[in-house]
């Protein structure tokens, strides 16, 4: 053993080139790597929502029912959504007030559909921690702005759903969504 | 540890010494699998299945801890819910197959660590605990397997439930009352799949903490190696790292291309079709057999037909037993004083009947019972033509 190390050394000193064995051992160490991490990636990706949780991806509502001034709550992708018909005079109250004043400016406009501005579609999940604010039933509190308010941590929302007092920090999330018919709306 | 010329830990740097005064942690590392363990250097490629059980170990309890996020332990939902990780789960798919063939290979790799320690008299003084914990090893991991095979639900898990729980029924008084307790019920049912579904994942850390022992009691006396000869100094042995790490990588890299082709093109290869139908208390399959690792065990079993003093089905789960918790006294049935087989022209030629008869017997065990319902697991069947 003695002999071949010596050997060795005595090679690595005349020429600074890579010996064979070096090579060997850095490419099979790479290789194994490699592999390995590769394996990971499975183990990792089958925590990520699986098939049938996708496939629950996109949902269809009937809104004929609902009279201005009521909301109803529905479910997509297991959180909670929101749509409320808006009276004029909450349409009205929502074009009022003035960009500048809130936390996170958008107009009622960029918040619903052209020539749909009534339909107000948002989830129902608090931008704050993710509770549901109340505001949809009848009788529930609709907060000092009239639109929605949180009873976790008392975020208060505008008739538009934006953000008006309260800790969170962003209007209620606008889902991707249209009207497929004058009557059904398709979210995601 | 090991042979007296094991080099002892030495830190290379401040850090390296701070930790080794406060948790050695590096120095058992060092110690167990570094350059610290002196290896006899004249192991051949049998020495390598101990590395690939411990590998395939730790390739069951990851793909396992990731199947139990996606399973459901629920009589109405097991069978429904393998579907759903076959088919919705990302790489289900390659998990459910990855850890259903892993099975088999663990065995593989044991069944060889087995008989490699049987033929070189690795079981022989100083390393009868080496044995005797490996064989506790073994007997683990046959309840584990049985247990995890039930759980999918299907026609061959629920019979084979029934089967297996049956065979305390054998016991005279005791045998009944166990088997109902065993169960929780009459029949398998949904008592059963939970306490399995527990059992299933609590054995495995059982089995890793025994491995713990049985390296350690290993690395005492140090590897065996073929000639049976005591290494006398340094010049006989090589250090694990980088040498056997060396050896065992390649060969660990060998084996798993074996697995992969089983995991990736045929992964029901060694399977059941029948394990594909929901389970259903009021028809046996036509065909039941246990998986292959069970084989020579189930031809054992079935092969009493006739009461002799006890009855039949006595001495069919006695024999089986029987068969396993004999080797526990081969440290002291077995006498002489030389270790390798190599040296033992007698014993080589019981060691290949032994190995002749395990394959004779797995042979008749996994064959279908196509003759009558006598013993015909006492002489092979005509064919062993097998659907599936």
């Amino acid at each position: 053993m003695a002999t071949l190390e010596e050997t060795n050394a005595a090679k690595v000193e005349a020429d600074h080139s890579l010996r064979r064995r070096d090579f060997i051992n850095i490419a099979a160490v790479s290789f194994a790597g490699v592999g390995g991490a590769v394996a990971v990636l499975p183990l990792v990706n089958q925590m990520s929502p699986s098939a049938d949780v996708l496939a629950l991806a996109s949902i269809e509502v009937d809104v004929s029912k609902i009279q201005p001034g009521q909301a109803i709550k529905t479910s997509w992708r297991k959180q909670p959504v929101f749509i409320r018909n808006l009276t004029p005079k909450e349409v009205a109250d929502a074009k009022a007030v003035p960009l500048s004043e809130l936390r996170d400016p958008q107009s009622l406009a960029e918040r619903t559909k052209p020539g749909k501005e009534n339909w107000l579609v948002t989830l129902g999940v608090c931008t704050h921690l993710g509770c549901v604010p109340l505001g949809v039933g009848e009788g529930e509190n609709r907060g000092p702005f009239g639109g929605y308010f949180c009873p976790c941590h008392g975020s208060a929302y505008d008739t538009a759903a934006r953000i008006r007092s309260g800790p969170a920090p962003t209007n209620l999330l606008v889902p991707e969504y249209e009207f497929t018919s004058p009557t059904v709306v398709t979210i995601g | 540890m090991s042979f007296a010329w094991a080099k002892p830990y030495e830190p290379k740097t401040d850090i390296g010494r701070w930790i080794d005064e406060r948790l050695p942690l590096p120095r058992l590392v060092y110690g167990a699998i570094g350059g610290g363990y002196p290896v006899p250097r004249n192991l051949n490629y049998f020495w390598n299945f101990g590395v690939l059980s411990g590998l395939f170990l730790t390739i069951q309890i990851v793909t396992g801890i990731v199947l139990a996020m996606h399973y459901y332990s629920y009589a109405d939902g097991a069978f429904t819910s393998v579907e759903r990780i076959m088919r919705d789960v990302n790489a289900g798919w390659l998990i459910r197959y990855a850890h259903a063939n892993g099975a088999s290979f663990f065995f593989v790799a044991v069944y060889i660590h087995i008989f490699r320690g049987l033929y070189y008299g690795s079981y022989k003084a100083p390393r009868e605990l080496v044995w005797m914990l490996g064989l506790v090893i073994y007997l683990l991991m046959m309840a584990t397997a049985f247990l995890g095979y039930v759980l999918p639900w299907g026609q061959m898990s629920y019979w084979g439930a029934q089967v297996i729980t049956g065979f305390f029924s054998a016991f005279p008084l005791v045998g009944e009352p166990i088997r109902v307790w065993l169960l929780g019920g009459y029949a398998p049912d949904q008592a059963a799949l939970t306490r399995f579904f527990s059992l299933h994942y609590l054995l495995p850390f059982v089995i890793a903490g025994v491995v713990i022992l049985h390296i350690w009691s290993l690395h005492i006396p140090g590897s065996n190696n073929p000639t049976g000869v005591d290494v006398k100094d340094e010049k006989d042995t090589l250090p694990f790292h980088p040498f056997y790490t060396a050896k065992d990588g390649w060969f660990v890299g060998a084996f798993l291309t074996v697995y992969a082709v089983f995991v990736f093109f045929m992964p029901n290869a060694l399977g059941h079709a029948d394990n594909y139908i929901p389970a259903n208390p009021l028809a046996t399959p036509a065909h039941i057999v246990p998986e292959w690792y069970f084989w020579p065990f189930y031809a054992i079993l079935r092969a009493f037909t006739v009461d002799f003093i006890l009855p039949a089905k006595l001495w069919g789960v006695l024999a089986m037993f029987g068969s396993i918790l004999l080797l526990f006294f081969l440290p002291w049935l077995d006498r002489s004083p030389v270790r390798s087989g190599n040296y033992r022209p007698v014993f080589k030629r019981f060691y290949l009947l032994l190995v002749v008869d395990v394959l004779v017997l797995g042979w008749c065990g996994g064959a279908p019972r196509n003759r009558s319902t006598s013993a015909s697991a006492r002489l092979p069947p005509p064919t062993i033509s097998r659907t599936s």
